[in-house]
């Protein structure tokens, strides 16, 4: 989020679109009652299904899966046709005037520079134009004919109301109520706030779709505004700290990227990371990327990072492609290139696409380490379950070790919400039986691990042995400890300005504009450090008083960056530095400071005619109407069919889908076609379950017992399928047999002058726990993810559904 | 629940005097559900199950979201949804929290035979203390809003008790605490009803022209009162009574029935001391003796 969960309150209209808030973030929802109680809010769901969200909204839109850039397209049509724009904000803070170069070009459906035998594009022609200095060029007036507002304009064209509703099945009328309301908020003292989540992540253009709504709010001057933002409801109380530790294959702590092979030296790893501003006089804050690079190798090596060895930089791995994300790497399990597999707090056959490529790629591999609280899926991926996990296990070679782990209520730790907050926790109680923290188990086989290299020697002995671990209990060091290790230390004395001592040599960071690349300071993870310092564990505070009551609450836990709680707030000024909402401020200028209830995402004593951007890590300091060479599709959006889609792409018949997608061999010959599976499918939760952890509880179980999916009156109809009546689900990839909910939230949707049926395929059952044994979704999914991210295409597929009698023990029970 | 608070009685059932209610200063509470705030989540079942330590079976999907589908001796409350296509064309999916609406005038408390099983609090919580249930599902029959369920184990009633254990104590009932969306308020029943005033202001102002409060009259007003967005036909709501009123049979049954009984019972007491009067008590004679000794010879019985 960059904004607040509480921050909603103060939004005007309130976006549902992409996720399913109230079903999925409940607790959160509250405070989209509170904007509707208190602050007159309208709610717009636009959904496939009519959700619970739904159910409490002022206005509803149906959508057909995997359309939703085409929606928003044609509300940046609309908004830009009837000059319904926040035209000051636009002009100052996005990148709208700024010249395009000549080459750039957009024609059937590709971007310049597309290599089709690669599947991925040259962006050289993805930038501005720039002048001698390197500065790139900019016409205020919007008259130059490929300045981005120009382009963009010309790019959302064929997004008219027609096509939109042709392309997503949205009635027309439908379409235009919420293109109002979402217009209304271009006013400056009017907000919308977006909730989305995976609803929009879950695609083979996840990343675009979050572009193409971050386009409409900037247009709208709902950026960096209390209520208003673009706002990820995460969907696990601690996903936000997982992106942020960086614990994906390509990222380190803080956002910073892995260096690929072709980075063979420091200086060049560098290079492509310190951005240099592209406007004059801007921040372009990556610039500080050099501290924040060397502090974390000095948190990582200690004393063994030094200047002459480039700070141990030869000891981090290089990618030798674009990463080992868990499509790839059960890829790989599949074709024996992985054969050992250390599964910590996840549970992939129950979560990840395509079941059985899952539980071939398992099968596969010599050992599976499985590190969880309960007794997951994937730990019991050998054993027979029936037709919901068919297995021989006298022909699965692999060793399985369960590893019972605590879980949240059973350590102290930290978590990080949705809101960036991180929040320090404390244990409630011991774990039970055998179980040990996660810290403990890691600590264990790094300790083995580092003897073994010592003994045995290796290929690559120096990264385990050169280990900074100078922790009280080695064995298994103290959260609080790791977390000061993550703030970041001082190993000289710091000085102000005016050579006063700040910091003492040993002492703890106050803030990352405190790093130094020069060797003599640590952070583990730069954009935590502040969040353990000498005042204590920041995080532990629990003071909830919120100055103005607007949902800033300053003292209550620690948000990263700097404690800020929005981000991009100096745009809720305008360029002279008062608040465009004077009843709702943020910061304002006062003269020779930036003052007000939050902390300024800008140099606190830059004066507004310094003509500084608001927002301070882009390179030209702007917001990006057009995204430059940062997204691998292309700069602006387009809509691309899901991979598995009932009709053609109309836009453009010769590029239906992301062709900038990674897709495996394999897993395109198990793509299915609308001739044998005519229906789109769509993967959800319900708010009776957490993922897949919660069908292990009595208590959820009880209140979702059973497996189903949601299909719509008219197709239960046409299929002689009866309400609670069993069903046969199937794609190309697998078989679901289950019960069907046959609701009058589901309608059939007019797409391209055809009907679409939408079936619904909630998540939560498997073969383990306390609910009744299930399939899975992921049986029917397949494997195909997001070009920019790898997240995998859940929300959109192709099936079929037949009537089918009740399973044989169902036939007894019921006899 | 445990007799905790006998000194708030106002009502006790099948106890023919109004019991003293000692402590008289108490207000009268409500809890409020707000539908038109209620997202469904079912937080409130949770808590209630929670709290009072209840669970039913894990059940089976039966084509709705009301798991489990009905309520039970273990579930004392239950989210009921509705699918509603509107006069516009548009859907509603109506989600209602369901159980026991502590109704001013209770209907099980004046159907139940067995003394002091059925009590109604000053504050106007009614309350089943089940130690002096017997069991006969009187109360069922005597409920408009079909609540109570009796335990095949136990063979005694049960249903919400609006936490009168934590009420007692000062606290919110359990669900009002759990809902996140505040869709479920506790408080006196004068606040209940004022805000509920606002809350059908602003359903109004949205389109609502018939929001409205549900308070019914048949039954004395209710203690667990719904804003609803269609108050003209409550039974949209998963079959809310539109106009809820205690069975005729129970007015029968202690409005006919019960003095004709009490009268039979003292007709015959009456019959008996005439008899005593005029003709005497009765004596054994000696062929009854006789006839008695046969009799037992016959059975076998040893001497």
């Amino acid at each position: 989020m960059t904004n607040t969960w509480q921050d909603i309150k103060n939004a005007n209209v309130v976006l549902c679109m992409g996720g399913n808030a109230a079903e999925a973030h409940p607790c959160g929802f509250k405070w989209v009652i509170e904007a509707k109680i208190e602050n007159r809010a309208k709610v717009i769901v636009v959904d496939p299904r009519f959700t619970r969200t739904a159910s409490v909204a002022d206005v509803y839109a149906p959508i057909r899966p995997g359309t939703d850039i085409a929606f928003l397209s044609g509300v940046i049509r609309l908004l830009l046709e009837k000059g319904a724009i926040q035209r000051e904000y636009v002009r100052a803070y996005t990148n709208a005037g700024l010249i395009v170069r000549e080459d750039f070009g957009f024609e059937e459906g590709l971007f310049t520079g597309y290599d089709e035998q690669g599947g991925s594009y040259d962006k050289s022609s993805w930038h501005y134009e720039v002048d001698d200095q390197g500065y790139a060029k900019v016409d205020d007036t919007w008259q130059h004919p490929r300045c981005v507002i120009n382009l963009l304009r010309q790019h959302v064209d064929r997004y008219t109301p027609e096509m939109v509703s042709r392309i997503c099945g949205t009635p027309q009328d439908k379409y235009l109520e919420v293109c109002e309301l979402i217009a209304s908020t271009a006013a400056p003292d009017k907000a919308l706030t977006n909730l989305f989540a995976l609803g929009w992540a879950q695609h083979s253009v996840g990343s675009q779709n979050i572009r193409t709504m971050a386009i409409v709010q900037l247009l709208l001057g709902n950026i960096g505004v209390a209520g208003g933002g673009m706002n990820a409801l995460r969907g696990h109380s601690n996903i936000q700290g997982l992106t942020d530790v960086g614990l994906m294959s390509n990222l380190m702590p803080g956002y910073m990227t892995l260096p690929n092979d072709a980075e063979t030296n420091f200086e060049q790893y560098m290079q492509t990371r310190q951005y240099k501003p592209l406007r004059p006089g801007q921040t372009s804050y990556w610039q500080n990327y050099r501290s924040f690079f060397v502090s974390f190798q000095k948190a990582i090596y200690g004393d063994a990072a030094r200047a002459d060895n480039d700070w141990a930089y030869d000891w981090l791995p290089k990618l030798d492609n674009d990463g080992y994300d868990i499509l790839r790497a059960f890829e790989m399990m599949a074709k024996g290139e992985i054969n050992g597999y250390i599964c910590q707090g996840f549970n992939p056959l129950q979560s990840f696409p395509d079941r059985g490529k899952i539980r071939r790629a398992l099968g596969n591999l010599k050992f599976l380490v499985v590190m969880d609280p309960l007794d997951t899926e994937t730990s019991r991926f050998w054993q027979d379950f029936g037709p919901q996990n068919p297995s021989d296990p006298a022909k699965i070679q692999t060793e399985v070790f369960q590893l019972p782990t605590t879980c949240f209520a059973e350590e102290n730790g930290s978590l990080i919400n949705s809101a960036r907050w991180m929040q320090w926790h404390w244990k409630a109680t011991d774990g039970p039986g055998e179980a040990r923290s996660d810290i403990w188990i890691m600590t264990g086989i790094f300790h083995r691990m580092r003897e073994m290299y010592r003994k045995e020697g290796g290929a690559f002995p120096d990264p385990i042995l050169n280990l900074s671990w100078n922790y009280t209990d080695p064995i298994s060091p103290d959260p609080e400890e790791l977390a000061k290790d993550m703030n970041g230390y001082t190993f000289t004395d710091l000085n102000d300005a005016s050579g006063a001592v700040v910091l003492r040599a040993g002492q703890l960071l106050d803030n990352f504009g405190q790093l130094r690349d020069d060797g003599t300071t640590s952070s583990g993870c730069w954009i935590f450090t502040g969040c353990y310092t000498e005042k204590g564990n920041q995080m532990a505070r629990r003071d909830a008083s919120d100055p103005r009551e607007q949902g800033i609450a300053p003292n209550w836990g620690w948000a990263w960056p700097a404690n800020r709680r929005i981000m991009y707030n100096r745009a809720s000024a305008d360029p002279a530095g008062n608040p465009w909402n004077p009843a709702k401020p943020l910061i304002r200028w006062n003269g020779s400071h930036w003052v007000g209830i939050d902390v300024p995402d800008y140099g606190p004593t830059t004066k507004p005619s310094d003509g500084v951007g608001p927002f301070i890590m882009n390179t030209e300091g702007l917001g990006r109407l057009f995204a430059l060479d940062q997204m691998v599709e292309g700069p602006f959006p387009e809509h691309y069919e899901p991979f598995e889609s009932p009709v053609p792409n109309v836009l453009h018949p010769k590029v239906e889908s992301n062709p900038v997608a990674r897709v495996f061999a394999d897993d395109r010959a198990a793509f299915g076609t609308a001739s044998d599976f005519p229906y789109v499918a769509t993967t959800y939760r319900l708010t009776e379950h957490f993922h897949v952890w919660t069908k292990h509880g009595r208590m959820n179980s009880i209140l979702q017992p059973e497996e189903f999916v949601e299909i719509g009156e008219t197709l239960a109809k046409e299929k002689g399928i009866e309400q609670g009546g069993w069903v046969r689900l199937t794609s190309k990839r697998g078989v679901v047999v289950c019960k069907a909910y046959v609701t009058k939230r589901i309608r059939p949707l007019t797409v391209n002058g055809g009907s679409t049926h939408v079936i619904g395929v909630p998540i939560h059952w498997g073969f383990t726990g306390q609910a009744r044994k299930g399939y899975g979704a992921n049986t029917l999914t397949p494997s195909v993810g997001d070009a920019n991210s790898q997240t995998p295409e859940f929300k959109a597929f192709l099936v079929n559904i037949e009537k089918t009698r009740p399973p044989e023990p169902e036939n007894a029970a019921n006899a | 629940m445990p007799d905790l608070q006998s000194q708030d009685y106002i009502r006790r059932s099948a106890s023919t005097l109004t019991p003293p209610s000692i402590r008289n200063h108490e207000q009268e509470v409500a809890k409020l559900i707000d539908v038109s705030r209620c997202i469904g989540c079912k937080a409130c079942q949770s808590a209630c199950m929670e709290w009072n330590d209840l669970r039913s079976e894990v059940g089976r999907f039966q084509g709705s979201y009301d798991n489990p589908m009905d309520l039970d001796p273990s579930t004392w409350t239950l989210m009921r949804f509705t699918e509603w296509e509107n006069e516009q064309g548009n859907l509603e999916w109506l989600i209602r929290k369901d159980g026991c609406m502590h109704c001013e005038d209770p209907g099980c408390l004046k159907a139940c035979p067995a003394p002091g099983a059925i009590v109604q609090y000053a504050n106007g919580i009614v309350d089943f203390i089940s130690a002096n249930c017997i069991g006969c599902g009187y109360c069922i029959k005597g409920c408009p809003f079909d609540i109570p369920r009796i335990n095949p184990v136990d063979r005694k009633s049960y249903k919400c008790t609006l936490c009168s254990d934590r009420v007692t104590a000062g606290l919110e009932p359990a669900c009002v605490k759990a809902c996140p969306t505040g869709a479920i308020m506790f408080g006196t029943k004068t606040d209940m009803t004022r805000w509920a005033g606002e809350r059908i202001a602003d359903l109004n102002s949205r389109g609502f022209q018939n929001a409205g409060l549900y308070d019914p009259p048949g039954v004395g007003g209710t203690h667990v009162m719904y804003v609803l967005h269609h108050a003209d036909r409550p039974s949209l709501y998963a079959g809310l009574p539109d106009a809820p009123r205690i069975s005729p049979l129970v007015g029968a049954w202690k409005g006919l029935f019960k003095p004709l009984a009490l009268a039979g019972i003292a007709a015959a007491a009456l019959a008996g001391f005439f008899h005593w009067v005029v003709v005497g008590r009765n004596e054994v004679q000696p062929e009854d003796d006789a006839e008695a000794q046969r009799l037992m010879r016959d059975s076998g019985e040893p001497k």
